[in-house]
């Protein structure tokens, strides 16, 4: 086991290698001059040198290339363009608000989806098992910003329930944090629900059709425990594997539920950076979403040798 | 969600082996035929958006701002006194071209990756990675820094959106190739002399069709969305264009008093992508069996 999870960890090494690769080549690959590109359509010939050299675009492409890789390994992802501050700063500066939704967007998305793709395969073929498959097409087919703004057209400005926009930390108002995170907790779960829903139904059904468990019903076991214990369990591997790939579509999409919903989180960074075309930010927080990513599967990879010892390798 | 419907098939991927029998297709695939008919229902909006009832999606009428729907504006109108209706019915085109365009572009490419890939060993090892790489990345980020460094246009949208849809179309083609290079048939086609390139169009290349038809649903769907995000996000398509994602981002600030604005090219958008969702569902079960059966 400990061979399977040290090969697993050096396997990620290339493929992070190439993330940044692709990274770095987006900038100089790009049409026209990079540096003009980023300093707008009314910069002067020094603002536009000014930012080639903050770049290094004078540098050979082999010498941008290492020292670009050397200072990702010192964990540097570049300074601002127009704030002047370090990325990693920035993003020390605004990950609370991102990480809290997509904490509380993993957990309810998960203590929701489960007992649904759990009970609709149990019901296969039912009126039951049938709206859970038609609620999940649809909460996979509706963008997560239409979802948002509808949402808030129900809950904010009809009902009243729930604030518009903006975010509380937990740690200061912990009601008001809870009264403003529902709503694009809500938003942004819809997709994974569905996701995790979907896979979780197919895996159980799949189990059911199993030797073992047509033994643990003929020796008299409760319904519950043979769910519970018997067809979830089995089923965990792919359900675990569809949570952590779904992180891609979780990422997109707190980029755009903090815009829907005016979170200053890491989403909205990205946005104002594009508007502002500062392309250091851009580029650093890609690198850091594309490495959370791989860092994420690769311990969902490992926890599979946990929660299946069927699996040696 | 589509049934899991278990019927004879053949073991290769894809094989088409239910032949429609005549009549009652529309019963025997309504799913298939209600995705499709949204869809073309969209088609002839994007194409047909002239004689639509439509005036020019782009004028102003700075007496009418902010109008409630009537008979003059079917959808009222938003903050310029531009027509809501005329804009979401030409806003089609955008999604239309987008969505064609990435699905054609990505399985393309896609398909001669995938291809060369499952075949010559060594370019395997190494275009499978630049593919994880990509992969990791997540898509909507990779389209923004693309459009963002190129500026913004349908052409760069379309490409930008591409991109990250390559990595996916080349890991099903190269699973495909993987398990038909082992079949019989091309084992007693290698036997007979035949040329790789025409084993490659004669029998690989069938078998990767339906999948990819499939697949070409899916791509289709995510493009139109990922359009949508970029240019809701202010990174897409440029604002004298009407596309659902930019009407949406010009009318966020008027939310409160005129939801409208953003919620009728919502509920185009929404419509439209889960039809073909919906379609992409149907058509898997008919073309693709053990992919069915997976999901």
């Amino acid at each position: 086991m400990w061979a399977f999870i040290g090969q697993r960890v050096l396997a990620t090494i290339p493929v992070m290698g190439i993330v940044a690769f692709v990274v770095f080549l987006l900038l100089r690959l790009s049409p026209g001059d990079p540096a003009a590109v980023i300093a707008g359509d009314y910069a002067t010939a020094e603002q536009i040198e000014r930012i080639r050299t903050q770049l290094g675009l004078n540098e050979p492409i082999h010498v941008q290339f290492f020292s670009w890789m050397g200072r990702i390994f010192r964990g540097d992802l570049g300074v601002s363009i127009f704030s002047n501050l370090p990325v990693t700063t920035l993003i020390a500066q605004r990950i609370e608000p991102t990480l809290m939704l997509a904490l509380v967007t993993i957990v309810f998305s998960v203590v929701v989806a489960v007992p649904l793709g759990v009970i609709a395969a149990w019901k296969a073929g039912t009126w039951i098992d049938r709206g859970v498959m038609v609620f999940a097409v649809v909460g996979f087919s509706v963008p997560v910003f239409v979802l948002g703004y509808f949402l808030i057209y129900g809950f904010s400005l009809g009902l009243r329930w729930f604030p518009v926009q903006g975010y509380r930390s937990p740690f200061v108002d912990f009601g008001a944090f809870v009264q403003h995170i529902t709503l694009p907790m809500l938003t942004l779960s819809a997709i994974y629900i569905a996701l995790i829903a979907r896979i979780t139904r197919a895996s159980v059904i799949e189990v059911l059709g199993e030797d073992y468990i047509r033994t643990a019903r003929a020796k008299g076991q409760v319904e519950r425990k043979v769910l519970l214990v018997h067809a979830l369990r089995n089923a965990a591997v792919p359900i675990v594997t569809v949570i952590g790939l779904g992180i891609a579509l979780l990422i997109g999409g707190v980029v755009v539920t903090e815009s829907v919903y005016n979170i200053p989180g890491l989403g909205r960074l990205v946005v104002d950076a594009i508007l502002k075309r500062d392309y250091p930010i851009i580029q650093g927080l890609i690198l850091f979403f594309s490495f959370l990513y791989i860092m994420l599967n690769l311990i969902i990879d490992i926890t599979y040798t946990l929660i299946d010892p069927r699996i040696r390798y | 969600m589509t049934e899991v419907i278990e019927r004879p098939t053949a073991t290769d991927i894809g094989t088409v082996t239910v032949k429609g029998r005549r009549g009652g297709f529309v019963w025997r695939y309504p799913l298939v035929f209600l995705g499709a008919t949204i869809v073309g229902l969209m088609a002839i909006a994007a194409f047909g958006a002239p004689w639509l009832g439509t005036v020019d999606p782009l004028a102003l009428d700075p007496l009418r701002r902010l109008r409630p729907p009537d008979a003059v504006n079917w959808l009222g109108t938003d903050q310029f006194g531009r027509d809501i209706w005329s804009r979401v019915v030409y806003g089609a085109r955008v999604s239309l071209i987008v969505g064609i365009a990435a699905a054609v572009l990505s399985i393309g490419i896609g398909l001669a990756i995938g291809l060369i890939a499952g075949y010559v060993r060594l370019l395997d090892s190494v275009a499978m990675r630049i593919m994880d790489g990509i992969m990791a990345i997540p898509g909507i980020l990779l389209a923004i820094a693309l459009v963002s460094l190129s500026g913004a246009s349908t052409l760069t949208v379309v490409v930008a959106i591409t991109i990250p849809e390559i990595p996916r179309v080349v890991r099903l083609v190269r699973a495909i190739v993987l398990s038909v290079r082992e079949e019989p048939y091309v084992e007693a086609a290698i036997a007979a002399g035949t040329r790789l390139p025409l084993i490659l169009l004669r029998h690989v290349l069938p078998n990767c069709i339906p999948p990819l038809i499939v697949q070409a649903t899916y791509v289709c769907a995510s493009a139109m969305l990922t359009e949508a995000i970029l240019s809701f996000l202010g990174a897409g398509t440029p604002p004298e264009i009407p596309s659902w994602g930019n009407m949406m981002a010009e009318g966020r600030a008027f939310f409160p008093i005129a939801p409208r604005i953003v919620l009728f090219p919502g509920i185009a958008l929404a419509l439209t992508i889960l039809a073909i969702n919906v379609l992409g569902d149907g058509l898997r079960d008919r073309l693709d069996p053990r992919l069915a059966k997976r999901m």
